[in-house]
């Protein structure tokens, strides 16, 4: 093993590595520089970038003005990855979803440093099967770095989130991170629409499945939650950065595909009191990022399909992603990281499998476009 | 016993509408019976060990004699028997238009339609004008017809096991609503098949590729109906093959 063989992505991590070693100390305009340069480099040889997950990294940069409001001045910077939407079926049937998983959860354990946590997105079984979900915690433990759980629908709707509960405890939460507060929502709840149909749990759990199924209701975090969340804000002080995770987008995409939260401009009302609010959501399996009011939205990628850009509502600040291969088993996937910054707004990774990584700036989002825009894409959605 | 003999006659009836001039009269019945049932008229009892066949106009009736119960009539030998039977009824009602004709609005040829019996005129009809002369009934049954052809389609391209596929895959997975399919765009080369391909080229792709199915045959009925569902999705956007 002396003369050990090393794959072009293991080449590629550790080349990578390298660089990002050498950044810690730098300020953060130069550390961005050095960042596009290195992408920019990478691009030119037409390197494949061998990981899906993100990585939000909260930078190291000297303390500014905007830190020293905020309280983070000082604050070790941190970063953290998330993996989404595996959407497991059990190991017998299907093959695919599992490699996807199982991907993200190499590219995360690859990275050096290790994040200070890994966020899942939801949707971690397609349909809320025992067996499903249990393949899903069993890969998801393979991962070093703890692990911060949040549920979607297609882990909730077969049995209304007992056995996702029994495995993973309460879907919404809180927690304080490095002067960050840190909350993780239940937003996929829907009004009855199964009891007066008399429909079976596996027919409930089919039809929240479906996309495109009219039948189910809208999403949303409900009154309960709501409460819940507005409690919990309570003893935060306005100067905090908040981060809130909901499986859904907290706001109006395309309300036919539940790109979609109901309540979400009541969600909103909730957050918007504080200064620097970042909402990472799943569910959409696309490149999306939003910036309403305060509040700067990123969408997570899937690890076992892409979906496409609906025909409306697509907020005007996302720069669309290319059209997926589907000859490609891994394009249009991946997973990502964030890196929160000292001012509390967060940089994301897009890490696309197969593809070069994109990031999106929180200045892109906060300057609405201005500054720091993404790529444009060669293949646009028909 | 009753059922069979209601069968009969219903056929019966059907080819004497063909008669008539009523082309989608068949059809008519056939709706008219899933949303109630047909009259049942009593039938004489049959004399020479036949079966006894009857006018929808509960009347005329006359014996298929060598027919069984239960057995079935050649196509030739149903519309002879239902030719006598329109001869018979026109013999007893010599000054009489046959009512069901009249109501139904025959259509082609527009000439009848345009005539006496006819009890609106079509809408921009001109001489000789085949296609005015149909009714806003027509395009109803129509309609009908084709959007069954395209839900068909939809239920199979949301179905995992109707496309025969073995992990779980369905179309709508990665194509909600059938989007991203792009019917337009095709026939286009298409670079990773290295051949020119149709729309049925990619479902067939898809259903073997990610669906882990088997492909269909071009003239496969569930073929046909996805290629229907997912055109119907494009209604409106301008055809545009070649396009990448």
């Amino acid at each position: 093993m002396a003369a050990r063989h090393k794959s072009v992505e293991t080449k590629y991590m550790e080349d990578r590595d390298a660089v990002l070693r050498g950044l810690r100390g730098l300020d953060r305009r130069t550390f961005l520089k050095v960042l596009a340069a290195s992408a920019g480099a990478v691009m030119s040889k037409g390197l494949i970038t061998p990981h899906s997950f993100q990585l939000v990294n909260v930078a190291n940069a000297a303390p500014d003005k905007a830190a020293e409001t905020t309280g983070m001045a000082g604050q070790p910077p941190f970063t953290f990855a998330y993996i989404s939407d595996t959407h497991l079926y059990p190991r017998t049937l299907n093959q695919r979803f599992v490699r996807g998983a199982v991907k993200a959860v190499e590219d995360v354990n690859a990275l050096d440093p290790q994040p200070d946590f890994v966020l899942f997105g939801g949707d971690l079984a397609q349909l809320g099967r025992r067996e499903e979900l249990d393949l899903g915690r069993h890969i998801l433990a393979e991962l070093k770095a703890p692990v911060k759980m949040m549920v979607g629908e297609h882990d909730w709707f077969y049995d209304l989130g007992d056995t996702w509960q029994e495995m993973f405890g309460p879907p919404n939460y809180s927690f304080e991170w490095k002067g960050v507060h840190v909350v993780v929502l239940m937003s996929v709840h829907e009004k009855d629409f199964w009891t007066a149909r008399k429909m079976t749990p596996a027919e409930r759990m089919q039809t929240v499945a479906g996309l495109d199924n009219g039948i189910q209701s809208r999403f949303e975090v409900g009154d309960d939650e709501r409460k819940w969340l507005s409690d919990d804000l309570a003893k935060v002080p306005h100067t905090t950065p908040l981060l809130v995770f909901s499986h859904s987008p907290l706001y109006k995409y395309y309300r036919n595909w539940n790109f979609w939260t109901d309540d979400a401009e009541q969600v909103q009302a909730i957050l918007k009191p504080y200064k620097h609010v970042t909402v990472i959501h799943g569910h959409t399996h696309q490149m999306l990022y939003n910036q309403i009011g305060n509040i700067s939205f990123y969408g997570m990628l899937s690890t076992a399909w892409p979906w496409p850009y609906a025909p409306t509502g697509l907020p005007p600040l996302t720069v669309q992603m290319n059209r997926a291969d589907p000859f490609d088993q891994f394009d249009g996937l991946g997973d990502g990281r964030l890196t929160v910054r000292p001012d509390g707004l967060a940089d994301k990774i897009y890490n696309l499998w197969d593809r070069n990584p994109v990031t999106v700036k929180a200045d892109y989002l906060t300057s609405h476009g201005k500054v720091d825009r993404p790529p444009a894409p060669q293949f646009a959605s028909y | 016993m009753k059922t069979r003999r209601s069968i009969v006659i219903a056929t019966a009836a059907g080819c004497a509408a063909i008669l008539a001039g009523i082309a989608y009269a068949p059809q008519m019945l056939r709706a008219q019976q899933a949303q109630s049932s047909p009259p049942i008229h009593q039938v004489p009892p049959a004399k020479d060990g036949g079966v006894v066949v009857m006018l929808c106009d509960g009347k005329t009736s006359m014996e298929v004699k060598g027919l069984k119960t239960g057995e079935s009539m050649s196509h030739t030998q149903a519309v002879e028997v239902t030719r006598q039977l329109m001869a018979k009824w026109q013999a007893e009602h010599p000054n009489e238009k046959w009512e069901m004709a009249q109501i139904e609005q025959p259509s082609a040829p527009m000439s009848y339609a345009a005539g006496p019996g006819a009890k609106t005129a079509a809408k921009g009809m001109q001489q000789g004008d085949t296609y005015a002369s149909f009714t806003d009934r027509d395009y109803k049954v129509w309609k009908n017809e084709t959007d069954n052809f395209v839900a068909e389609g939809k239920k199979i391209f949301h179905s995992d096991k109707e496309l025969g596929g073995t992990i779980g895959v369905s179309c709508d997975m990665c194509h909600p609503d059938g989007s991203n399919t792009h019917p337009e765009t095709y026939p286009k080369y298409q670079v990773q098949l290295q051949k020119v391909a149709l729309l049925r080229d990619m479902i067939d792709w898809c259903i073997e590729n990610p669906v882990k199915g088997k492909a269909l045959d071009p003239n496969d009925p569930k073929l046909r109906a996805l290629e229907a569902y997912i055109l119907a999705q494009r209604k409106g956007v301008p055809l545009n093959y070649g396009e990448h």
